[in-house]
């Protein structure tokens, strides 16, 4: 079953269109990532995902049902939105009994169990913790109610890297403990690079790239050699992107089947390079380009 | 047991850095059959990774004879991997001598020899040669 499956998908703000006709599916069981220029429709996405706004048109289900559609569905799904909000006046121990009281399945044990390990004081308001240790209380408030699928709309976009890390480290042992399904919007892909197992590059409402990171990697190949039209590449090598200068030729091509040709010095590519390839591509940038040699200064 | 290390600059997959790990400690001695691979959570806790990819890396394993799962114990090492015998590199390296002496003999320039060498590695990855 898809976690979180999109068709035709739109949610419009007065004229404007925040998301698009957008189709896509992440399946079950996966730390998938989600990542794309400002304006791709990320956040309205996420936001479609856990009922927060209604779809315009088209169809979202998470985890099958549709994500408004009574109080069962929505304790499927824990979100922790964009800066981890949570409320400045309230203490860390007001939050859990928030928590408690408003949710079905809380787990007030994990709950004060994570609270103890984080070294959080109860009684201090939420307003004075550090911005990593408001982020591990959001994070908190969304396992606690024992979600089958968390969602994370930039959740550490602004914390320092330590936190970064910390709070990194503690979603995956939550995934390693619990099994659960992760769907997380990141302009890190660093972050995205350790973490996720499944990647989705969304630009403009559409799906640019989407599936297994080992399998992605494992596909994408950047070839560097003398200048070369890329119209006599093999067939089955589609180019993602190329640059050429008077002498040389590079490209980013995908490809099941090794590369062979000994004319090529031949590299593998990070998530970073594939992301960076992708977004420039759907950005339009890339269609230019691929019509034909041009020389890049 | 073994830690494991993240190279994130390689552009090689997290699981596969994980199973050279321990392909390596293996030859070098440094893992042996009944050792136990550090857990998921113990390796997820160090490197902030995700575990399915742990996990994936272990199926590898267990699939390549190396390493099995014992249900609510772990995941140990069955098998040693032969360490490298110095007499056979040697000979190995006598071999390779010759070969890029014919090279250069044939009029190869060194970066011709190291893309023919890249090359035929690449294809004996794909052949599934290792």
């Amino acid at each position: 079953m898809a976690v979180l499956e999109a068709s035709g998908l739109g949610r419009q703000y007065g004229r404007r269109w925040a998301l698009r006709d957008c189709t896509l599916s992440i399946p079950e069981g996966k730390v998938a990532g989600l990542v794309g220029p400002n304006g791709a429709g990320k956040t309205t996405l996420l936001h479609l995902a856990v009922g927060l706004l209604a779809p315009t048109s088209g169809v979202i289900t998470v985890l099958g049902g549709r994500p408004a559609d009574g109080p069962a569905q929505l304790g499927r799904a824990g979100f922790v939105a964009q800066d981890t909000p949570v409320y400045a006046r309230l203490s860390v121990a007001q939050h859990l009994r928030m928590g408690a009281w408003l949710n079905r399945a809380w787990d007030s044990k994990l709950a004060q169990c994570r609270i103890e390990q984080l070294g959080l004081d109860p009684k201090q308001r939420a307003g004075s913790l550090s911005g990593g240790e408001r982020a591990q209380l959001a994070l908190t408030l969304a396992i606690a109610k024992r979600p089958e699928v968390l969602i994370l709309d930039e959740p550490v976009a602004s914390l320092d890297p330590l936190a970064r890390r910390e709070f990194l480290r503690s979603l995956m042992e939550i995934v390693a403990a619990r099994g659960l399904s992760v769907v997380l919007s990141s302009h890190l892909i660093a972050d995205l690079e350790r973490v996720c197992d499944y990647l989705v590059v969304l630009i403009a409402s559409r799906v640019q790239l989407a599936g297994e990171v080992s399998t992605l990697l494992s596909s994408h190949y950047r070839l560097s050699g003398a200048r070369r039209d890329p119209a006599s590449l093999p067939a089955d090598q589609e180019v993602i992107e190329q640059s050429h200068t008077d002498k040389q030729s590079t490209f980013l091509v995908r490809t099941d089947d090794p590369i062979l040709d000994p004319a090529w010095t031949v590299r593998p590519v990070t998530m970073d390079d594939l992301v960076l390839a992708y977004m420039s591509r759907g950005a339009g940038t890339g269609r230019a380009r691929r019509s034909g040699l041009r020389v890049m200064s | 047991m073994i830690e494991f290390q993240l190279d994130t600059a390689s552009g090689v997959a997290t699981y596969l850095q994980l199973v050279q790990q321990v392909h390596q400690a293996l030859q070098l001695g440094l893992l042996g059959p009944g050792d136990q691979l550090p857990t998921a959570q113990q390796v997820v806790a160090k490197l902030a990774i995700n575990p399915n990819t742990v996990l994936k890396a272990y199926r590898d394993l267990e699939r390549a004879g190396l390493a099995r799962a014992r249900p609510g114990q772990g995941t140990f090492i069955v098998r040693s991997l032969p360490r490298a015998d110095p007499a056979s590199q040697n000979r190995f390296l006598a071999s390779m001598t010759e070969w890029l002496r014919a090279g250069r003999t044939a009029g190869l320039g060194l970066d011709e020899i190291e893309a023919i060498y890249r090359t035929a590695l690449r294809s004996c990855l794909a052949e599934g040669v290792t």
